[in-house]
């Protein structure tokens, strides 16, 4: 396998953004990506994209991303209706096959122009489901409940995880939801789906995502300190959550054993969680001790633009490797209902 | 090209309809599934990864389908990608899965690609109206009419040209038991005298809107020379894309196409593709495009492509058969269309075509897709015999 790294991230949020459009959004993280990679645009031999066709509410949404990337001359490149965090994957697997040396990797979403919450329901069975219409976060309140009837954890348990998220956002200048709250004054909100309140569920949120990765010849010559993907897998649960256990994530563990994640020795570990309890299940299923920072960008409970909100949280990890803030962090990225299909990536500074 | 030789070890599909409410989606992909991995002597359990492919999710209701699929398709527990890079998506998604095998990542790969495309209405799934931009509410046909009108006055095709496209492949397809359109009747008279959908399209020189799925295995080459059956090895794999619009693309012969086949031809080893390759199978939805794509693929110079499909070159007996299954006019199940086209080049070169099988002389031949505003290309070589 060839070294590849993270050479450079960058992002950018908004709520409910009634000024620009999908391309207008991408921009600015395109341009930072790039304008940060220290390669030339022309230069980057690959380019792919993440996002939703059904958060804008027509088809083909990357089409016109292509306008944001630049695509003239012709370029190789490719999308998947996925988050970009799995676009990255493609990119690594690209670089691996020895065609391209570098990638731009970007990924995008405008939640706000559309009911999110329901419309990822058609992520369920058409048939048995998606008729009944259970939301995403009806879908992951059964999931808390499910924690809770295992009587480990309590309200609590996610009053923390929120509270703390809240107060870390408040030093991310991309986070929409921040606050200086504890867990009493989160208790004593209001329950709004059982058992979660709103501030265990992450905010509908508009914004995109870019990184530029590097083969290790490219990437040293341009990065004084490259963010190594030391490994990265992604695994898939049964659609069906009644066939699934749900106070674990099977998927998320064999990710995590096969990018070498199990063996620990993280400072930092951006999950995807975009309710508090992901949190608690994330960390059960990759074996994540107190020692362990997690989501000190306050995590998707501070910004969370679907398609592009897993490829963040490996953008905030390399972020802190390339400044020399930590060595060994973790990333990961989730889709699909209650952590169905979840990416893990682990990334070192040299 | 990879440091791992790769290779389609097996190739299923469906009988292609213009619906099948026998079965769901999930029933619909398993049979390409379970056909293509019979094909290869293996079951799910063999499989390290899965990759799926199909066009928007717009034309079946449902938001990344994939996800709802991970069990039927033996993905549980395993990688599982979605591909969506428009008409192009059933090639882009092979090349996907190739990839996985060339870069050492895997050994054995499944793909599938499908439309449902009865559970919606295709032709107005392309039409929404968009947020901020004007709405066209044109389909496909109405977008491409006005290109190929350009290509007409362009090239100075006489108008029948098209006709003998829409002819040509229907008769092939009554070789091919999976095609959807079986025309024994079809001739010029009944093409011209089909209705007007966009000047100069009649209803005849258009695609059929089809349920149907496509699956391939793909194995590394040591999995391929176990394989029960022959294996078509890739000679080479690309894809390209350029902007929807600009001022000054060349919208009937885009530059994306050209670098495309470029860069296939070189891995290949291909410097003239009408004598390099047995057969093409390449995205024809609307029948002018034959033309279109002879010249843009360089199977002959520009203004030229009318006169190959004048000639009979590109007919089942001609001297560069294209799409002896029948192509996207007789079958198009839009999301798996360029896979069928990948998965046909393939047939061939493992001599497995059936009634459809080419003479194989160099042993070669080409797989196309394309999709968007004639913007997005995938293309692959396969060949009988390994890459050097």
């Amino acid at each position: 396998m060839r070294d590849v790294a993270v050479i450079s991230f960058a992002q950018e949020t908004a709520r409910n953004d009634r000024e620009r459009n999908e391309v207008e959004f991408i921009i600015p993280s395109v341009q930072g990506a790039v304008r940060a990679s220290g390669l030339a645009r022309a230069d980057i031999g690959f380019t792919i994209s993440g996002s939703c066709d059904y958060l804008s509410g027509g088809p083909f949404t990357f089409v016109a991303g292509l306008d944001a990337a630049g695509a003239w001359p012709p370029i190789k490149e490719s999308h998947v209706e996925m988050d970009a965090a799995w676009a990255l994957y493609e990119a690594w697997v690209a670089i691996q096959t020895g065609d391209v040396d570098s990638a731009l990797i970007y990924g995008f979403g405008k939640s706000s122009l559309g009911d999110t919450h329901s419309i990822f329901t058609l992520q369920t069975d058409p048939y048995s489901v998606a008729p009944l219409w259970p939301s995403m976060v009806d879908l992951a309140a059964l999931q808390a409940s499910a924690l809770f009837a295992e009587g480990d954890v309590t309200e609590r348990d996610l009053a923390e995880i929120s509270a703390r998220s809240l107060r870390d956002a408040r030093s991310n200048p991309y986070a929409i939801a921040s606050e200086d709250v504890d867990a009493d004054a989160l208790l004593r909100r209001p329950i709004t789906h059982a058992p979660l309140r709103d501030a265990d569920i992450a905010p509908i949120t508009d914004g995109s995502a870019a990184i530029v990765i590097a083969a290790a010849e490219v990437a040293r010559d341009v990065c004084s300190r490259p963010a190594w993907i030391r490994g990265i897998d992604h695994r898939i649960d049964a659609p069906h959550i009644g066939v699934r256990d749900l106070t674990t994530s099977a998927s998320t563990r064999t990710a995590g054993e096969e990018a070498g994640a199990l063996q620990g020795g993280f400072e930092v570990a951006e999950l995807h969680a975009q309710f508090s309890h992901d949190e608690i299940v994330l960390r059960g299923a990759l074996g994540l001790g107190d020692d362990v920072r997690i989501n000190p960008s306050g995590g998707a409970l501070g910004a969370n633009p679907m398609m592009a909100a897993g490829l963040i949280r490996i953008g905030e990890v390399a972020n802190r490797i390339i400044s020399g803030e930590i060595g060994r962090g973790l990333a990961h990225a989730t889709q699909g209902p209650c952590l169905q299909q979840n990416l893990v990536c682990v990334l070192e500074g040299e | 090209m990879g440091a791992v030789r790769t290779a389609v070890i097996g190739v299923g599909q469906t009988r292609h309809v213009a619906a099948r409410h026998d079965v769901s989606i999930a029933g619909l992909v398993r049979e390409a599934a379970f056909e293509a991995l019979a094909d290869a002597g293996m079951d799910f359990g063999d499989i390290d990864a899965v990759v799926v492919g199909k066009a928007p999710d717009t034309f079946e209701g449902v938001v990344m389908p994939e996800l709802y699929l991970a069990d039927a398709l033996g993905a549980v527990g395993k990688p599982l990608l979605r591909v969506h890079t428009a008409g192009s998506v059933g090639g882009s998604t092979a090349i996907v899965a190739a990839k996985l095998v060339m870069a050492g990542v895997h050994k054995r790969v499944l793909t599938v690609s499908f439309e449902k495309q009865s559970e919606s209405n295709a032709m107005w799934g392309l039409s929404v109206a968009m947020p901020f931009s004007a709405p066209l509410v044109a389909g496909a046909g109405g977008y491409f009419a006005p290109l190929i009108r350009a290509y007409i006055a362009r090239s100075g095709a006489p108008r029948h040209i098209g006709h003998l496209v829409a002819v040509k492949d229907r008769l092939s397809a009554l070789r091919n038991p999976k095609a959807h359109l079986h025309l024994p009747d079809i001739d010029l008279k009944t093409v011209e005298e089909s209705f007007l959908l966009w000047d100069p399209l009649r209803y005849l020189d258009v695609c059929p809107s089809s349920d149907g799925a496509m699956a391939l295995v793909i194995g590394a080459e040591d999995v391929a020379d176990a394989a029960p059956g022959p294996a078509a090895w890739i000679h080479g794999t690309a894809m390209r894309s350029e902007p929807t619009m600009f001022a000054g693309r060349d919208q009937i012969n885009p530059q994306a196409g050209r670098d495309c086949a470029a860069d296939v031809y070189a891995q290949a080893g291909i410097t003239n593709p009408r004598e390099d390759l047995d057969c093409a199978e390449v995205y024809v939805p609307f029948s002018w495009y034959e033309p279109m794509w002879l010249e843009n693929l360089g199977f002959c110079p520009d203004g030229d492509g009318w006169k190959l499909t004048e000639a009979g070159a590109t007919a089942f007996d001609g001297d560069i058969p294209w799409n002896p299954s029948g192509g996207v006019l007789s079958s198009n199940p839009i999301g798996a269309s360029g896979m069928i086209r990948f998965g046909e080049a393939a047939q061939q070169v493992r001599e497995r075509a059936g009634d459809y099988q080419v003479p194989l002389k160099t042993g070669l031949a080409l797989g196309h897709a394309y999709g968007g505003g004639s913007q997005f290309f995938s293309m692959w070589v396969v060949g009988n015999k390994k890459p050097a």
